[in-house]
Parts: C-alpha cells; sequence; structure tokens
C-alpha cells in the first residue's frame, strides 16, 4: 500500500510499504478515503517532537472504510465509513469513563503525560497514522463512529481534530455571554475556536496572526475582528487598550510551540531547543487576560518545560484549563451543529492533494505558500 | 524519616468544607470518583508484545494496546533505550531522545543507500512547490547562500595570505 514515510526534518516521500494487520483482538483495519495535514504533523515534521522515528507513517485526522475487524469487535462492521478521532482511547479506564478520552491509560506506553494518537511519535505511542492507504485502528468499538449518511465526508474528517479541537479551546474558555475573547493563532485550529466562540455568547470575538491571508480568511469565516501582530508594537498593551484597559475575558492559544514574535523565545525555544518550543503566543496570553480571567490551552507543547511568566499567572488569579481534545465526547453536539447548518467545516479546506505528491503538500502547508489553510490527503484507491 | 500511619477521619474539621460542584474541570471531565479507585478498572486484554518496546519508568507495565512501528535500532536505538531508563521529568531523558531523532536521520540515508534507493532531498523537501508559489523567497534564499559562502572561502582566503 501507499504511505507517507518520514525521513527526517522537512523530509516525507510517499512509498509502498508493507499493510497494516490486526495486532489486537479489539483492532480493525480502515481503507483510508480522506486524511488531513494538521499544525501538529508541522511540530513533528520540524522535527520538535522528541523520538520521531524516521520510517514513521504520520496522520491522525481522518476517515475511511472498515477492511477487517478483530474477533472482539462487536458494533463495528466491515464496509462501514467512518471517521476516527485522532486520540486513541479504550473507555474502559477511568479517564475515558470520565470523558477525558484524550488522556486514556491503556494506549501509550512510552509516556504517561499523552495518550496515544496515531502517527503521533513514540511519544504518543508509536502507531503509525492515516498519511496511507490502510491504517490500523485499535478500541475499534470505542472512537471510530459511523459517517451519518447525509453528511460529506470532507465535514467528516474536519470532525476527527479540528472542530472539536476548536470547539473545546472555546468550551474551556468558560466564556460567558458578554465575554470578550482573543484567540491566538489564525490557522484551522484557531479559526475553529473563534468560530465556535460564538456558540458560547461572547460579545467579542479576536483573533491575532501575523499572516495577513489567514486574518482576512477568519474575518470571513469566524465573523470576528482580526489583528496582525506584525504591525504591533507591543501586542499585549495593544491588546489592553483594545479592552478599555482592562485585559480580555479569555485569552485562548491556537498556536503552540512554534510560535512568532519574540526573540528571546524563538532562539530559546526553536533554534536551540533549550525550552520544549516557543511560548510566545502562551506569554501574550496570560500577560493580556483579566484579573481572574482564564487562559484555554489547545496549542502543543513539547514535554520538557517552558518559559512562562507563571507568577502573573499567581498574581493575576489566572486559570489556566488545557488539554488534547476529547473528541468523542464532544461528537454528538458537533455532528448536530454540522448536520443542522450552525458549521461548515469543509470551508476550512483549501487544498486537495493525491497521497503521491504528500513531499509538496507538506511544504506548501509548512511554508504557508498559496494561501493554504487547510490540506486533504486523497489516496489513490480512494479516488478510482 | 518513618511515615506514622493515621486515621484522617480523626482529623479535626476533615472534610467538612468538601463541595462536589466546586470541580473546575467541569465539562471537559464527568467527575465519577472513580480516580480513586487508580488503575483498578476493567481492563482489555493485553496485544502481545511482538516487537521491541521502550516502556515509560512512570508505569507498571505496558498499556493494552501500542504502536508497532519503527522499532529501537542502530546507534539511535541504544540511545533512546538509555533514554527510556529515565522519568519523564527529567532532562536525560528528552535530550537523548532528540539526539537520537538527528542521528537516525544519517542511519535513514545509508539505510536507503543500503537498499539502492538514493534519496532525492529535493523532492521529499517539497521545493518544487516552494518554486511554483514562492519563486522570490528561492531566488532571495539562494543569493544569501550563495553570498555567504562567497563571504566564507574569502574570509578564510585572506586568512591564509
Ligand atoms: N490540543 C489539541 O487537541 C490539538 C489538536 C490539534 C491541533 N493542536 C495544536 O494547535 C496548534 C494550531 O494548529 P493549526 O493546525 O491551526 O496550526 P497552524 O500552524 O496552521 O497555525 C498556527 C498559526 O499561529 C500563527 N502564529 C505564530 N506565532 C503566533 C503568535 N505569537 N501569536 C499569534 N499567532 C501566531 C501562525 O502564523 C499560524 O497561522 C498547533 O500547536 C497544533 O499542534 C492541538
Ligand atoms: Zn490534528
Ligand atoms: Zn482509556
Amino acid at each position: 500500500m501507499l504511505a507517507m514515510n518520514y525521513r527526517g526534518p522537512y523530509r516525507v516521500r510517499a512509498e509502498q510499504r508493507p499493510m497494516p494487520e490486526i495486532k489486537h483482538p479489539e483492532d480493525a483495519i480502515v481503507r483510508v478515503t480522506r486524511s488531513c495535514i494538521c499544525g501538529s504533523d508541522l511540530h513533528l515534521y520540524h522535527g520538535m517532537v522528541p523520538d520521531t522515528r524516521v520510517g514513521m507513517t504520520f496522520g491522525h485526522e481522518f476517515t475511511g472504510i472498515v477492511e477487517e475487524v478483530g474477533p472482539l469487535v462487536q458494533k463495528l462492521k466491515v464496509g462501514d465509513h467512518v471517521l476516527v478521532p485522532f486520540n486513541i482511547a479504550c473507555g474502559k479506564c477511568n479517564f475515558c469513563k470520565q470523558g477525558l478520552y484524550g488522556n486514556c491509560h491503556e494506549s501509550n506506553p512510552m509516556a504517561t503525560a499523552v495518550g496515544g494518537i496515531f502517527g503521533y511519535s513514540h511519544t504518543a505511542g508509536g502507531y503509525d497514522g492515516g498519511q496511507a492507504e490502510y491504517v490500523r485502528v485499535p478500541y475499534a468499538d470505542v472512537g471510530p463512529t459511523v459517517i451519518p449518511a447525509d453528511m460529506d465526508p470532507d465535514d467528516a474528517v474536519m470532525l476527527t481534530d479540528v472542530v472539536p479541537t476548536g470547539y473545546q479551546a472555546a468550551e474551556m474558555g468558560g466564556i460567558k455571554p458578554g465575554d470578550t475573547v482573543v484567540v491566538f493563532g489564525a490557522g484551522p485550529i484557531g479559526i475553529m475556536a473563534a468560530r465556535c466562540a460564538w456558540f458560547f455568547g461572547p460579545s467579542r470575538v479576536i483573533i491575532i496572526d501575523h499572516l495577513d491571508y489567514r486574518l482576512e480568511f477568519a474575518q470571513n469565516y469566524a465573523k470576528c475582528e482580526a489583528y496582525n501582530f506584525k504591525f504591533m508594537k507591543d501586542p499585549v498593551e495593544f491588546l489592553k487598550k483594545a479592552t478599555d484597559w482592562y485585559g480580555a475575558d479569555v485569552c485562548i492559544d491556537c498556536v503552540g510551540c512554534e510560535a512568532e514574535g519574540n526573540t528571546l523565545q524563538t532562539f530559546s525555544g526553536r533554534v536551540t531547543l533549550m525550552q520544549a518550543g516557543a511560548a510566545t503566543a502562551l506569554q501574550w496570553a496570560i500577560n493580556s487576560v483579566k484579573k481572574g480571567g482564564i487562559v484555554s490551552i489547545v496549542g502543543v507543547y513539547g514535554p520538557p518545560f517552558n518559559l512562562l511568566p507563571i507568577g502573573n499567572v499567581v498574581n493575576k488569579g489566572i486559570t489556566i484549563r488545557a488539554n488534547q481534545a476529547s473528541v468523542k465526547r464532544l461528537l454528538p453536539r458537533l455532528i448536530d451543529h454540522v448536520q443542522s447548518g450552525r458549521l461548515n467545516p469543509k470551508g476550512l479546506i483549501t487544498h486537495r492533494i493525491p497521497l503521491e505528491e504528500i513531499s509538496d503538500a507538506y511544504n506548501i502547508f509548512s511554508s504557508k505558500l498559496d494561501n493554504c489553510i487547510k490540506t486533504v490527503l486523497i489516496p489513490p484507491s480512494a479516488r478510482s | 524519616m518513618k511515615n506514622i500511619p493515621v486515621n484522617i477521619q480523626d482529623i479535626p474539621g476533615y472534610g467538612m468544607d468538601a463541595d462536589p460542584e466546586n470541580e473546575p474541570t467541569y465539562p471537559m471531565k464527568n467527575y465519577t470518583g472513580d480516580d480513586h479507585n487508580r488503575i483498578n478498572y476493567e481492563r482489555s486484554e493485553q496485544q502481545p508484545a511482538d516487537v521491541e518496546l521502550l516502556m515509560s519508568t512512570e508505569r507498571p507495565a505496558l498499556t493494552a494496546v501500542f504502536g508497532t512501528s519503527t522499532p529501537p535500532s542502530g546507534l539511535s536505538g541504544m540511545i533512546r533505550r538509555y533514554a527510556f531508563k529515565h522519568s519523564e521529568d527529567r532532562y536525560r531523558h528528552w535530550i537523548p531522545l532528540i539526539l537520537a531523532d538527528r542521528i537516525n536521520v544519517y542511519e535513514g540515508v545509508l539505510g536507503d543507500l543500503a537498499h539502492g534507493h538514493i534519496p532525492n532531498i529535493f523532492a521529499e523537501r517539497g521545493l518544487k512547490s516552494s518554486w511554483k508559489y514562492n519563486k522570490k523567497g528561492v531566488i532571495k534564499k539562494t543569493v544569501v547562500a550563495v553570498l555567504v559562502t562567497a563571504a566564507i572561502i574569502s574570509f578564510f582566503r585572506r586568512k591564509k595570505r
């Protein structure tokens, strides 16, 4: 089968690889119909995530048709067209039982600080991912969800990560009617977070980035205010002023460890890897939220540590809420939002690229070429 | 120091102000109290380990399922095995893993060559699309690279003289 193959930072290719096999009685093998490239994949692609081994296949946002199921799989049937949440979750451990499907205790032996994720290095369990024609899906009765008959597969694939992550970013913000919400990062996740923030009734949603094309897209898609930090003397001062010198009620970090905008953070976090990535956006979030405000983090950071103004968190009485999105928990609500026409996830897709051209697909998304927002890869077997 | 067992119920005021509604993780977490049963939940069958796996020192045993992609091998594998002797709290876990990742890139190139495949790094980096969508950027980068190389060469030439 054709699959993505990681060769080192900034180097990937598509090539023929062995078919995945059932390794556990609750596994399924899925033939991929759609597979996205995510901002999270860029952290792997740029060599930022420890234990990313050469030869691995990435991809955690995919839909596909069930080809084979293990002997203990009861609900899922061969032929079902499913969307597969990016978290690998057992459904039985205390974390899964309490809805924390992104924090399953039975899917990643390599680290306790993160649950299993498809195609996301050995730090997240060592699973080959879905940027391939076929993929092994553990706990097939827990995560995979049959795509409703009237749903566009392009909408379905966005429900595996982008929509739930954006929604949870807003949900964790504890947004109250009338609040001012600031979203850092106008990538797919930030745009979706800004869009979903409106479900909670704020009076203003502001998005911050340094790429004009993304800000413009965000403004149209999420109906929010958009500002370019490249043209600000000081983003924190700008946001204080924009909120009547009070601070935002809620700040949301949708940037993660490859933030731009602060030389010290960039040098220590991205050039020398002395910290787990540049925490610029999070620093801005902490410093521009009001006293007693809430900072919601979905941007991804590496495991060791980051330089952050913790003193300000204490002195301002800030509540920090963060997690990997719990896709399965949110799916019923989000499927409803999509089916009722309130949300249009596929509207974020700007690029559709054959899996064979994966090297270019990564470069286009990573280098922000051709006004790229979100890229979907289509395997050859899904095109005929 | 020896720990003396205490009966917490005897502590004055024990549990008096507990408020089950004060659950800051809600609605992300549907608190059930099961956390106090620790790892004594019903578990799926164990996936048999048929490849070499490196396990966090912060776990008692493997998880019920795990990935079997790219087992550790070569020099990078030796470094990864060392890294996994230390907990996730330690830099001596993460730094060696990053070092192993970098060494692994060279092992990957050697592996390709051993299979008679010369990696096309230009194609793997997707540079065709850079040329297509960002000619200016590519030209700028190339010019800068040429100038920097020329400057370094002339610096060392002058030093020799
Ligand atoms: N928690 C989760 O479950 C989860 C799920 C998916 C993605 N993520 C993470 O969310 C983050 C965003 O994902 P994405 O797909 O949108 O990625 P992306 O790379 O497309 O978007 C990031 C955006 O942030 C902008 N940016 C850089 N520095 C900034 C700064 N200082 N302030 C404001 N904006 C800045 C970039 O220009 C870019 O547009 C990534 O870290 C990704 O790993 C988390
Ligand atoms: Zn993703
Ligand atoms: Zn679980």
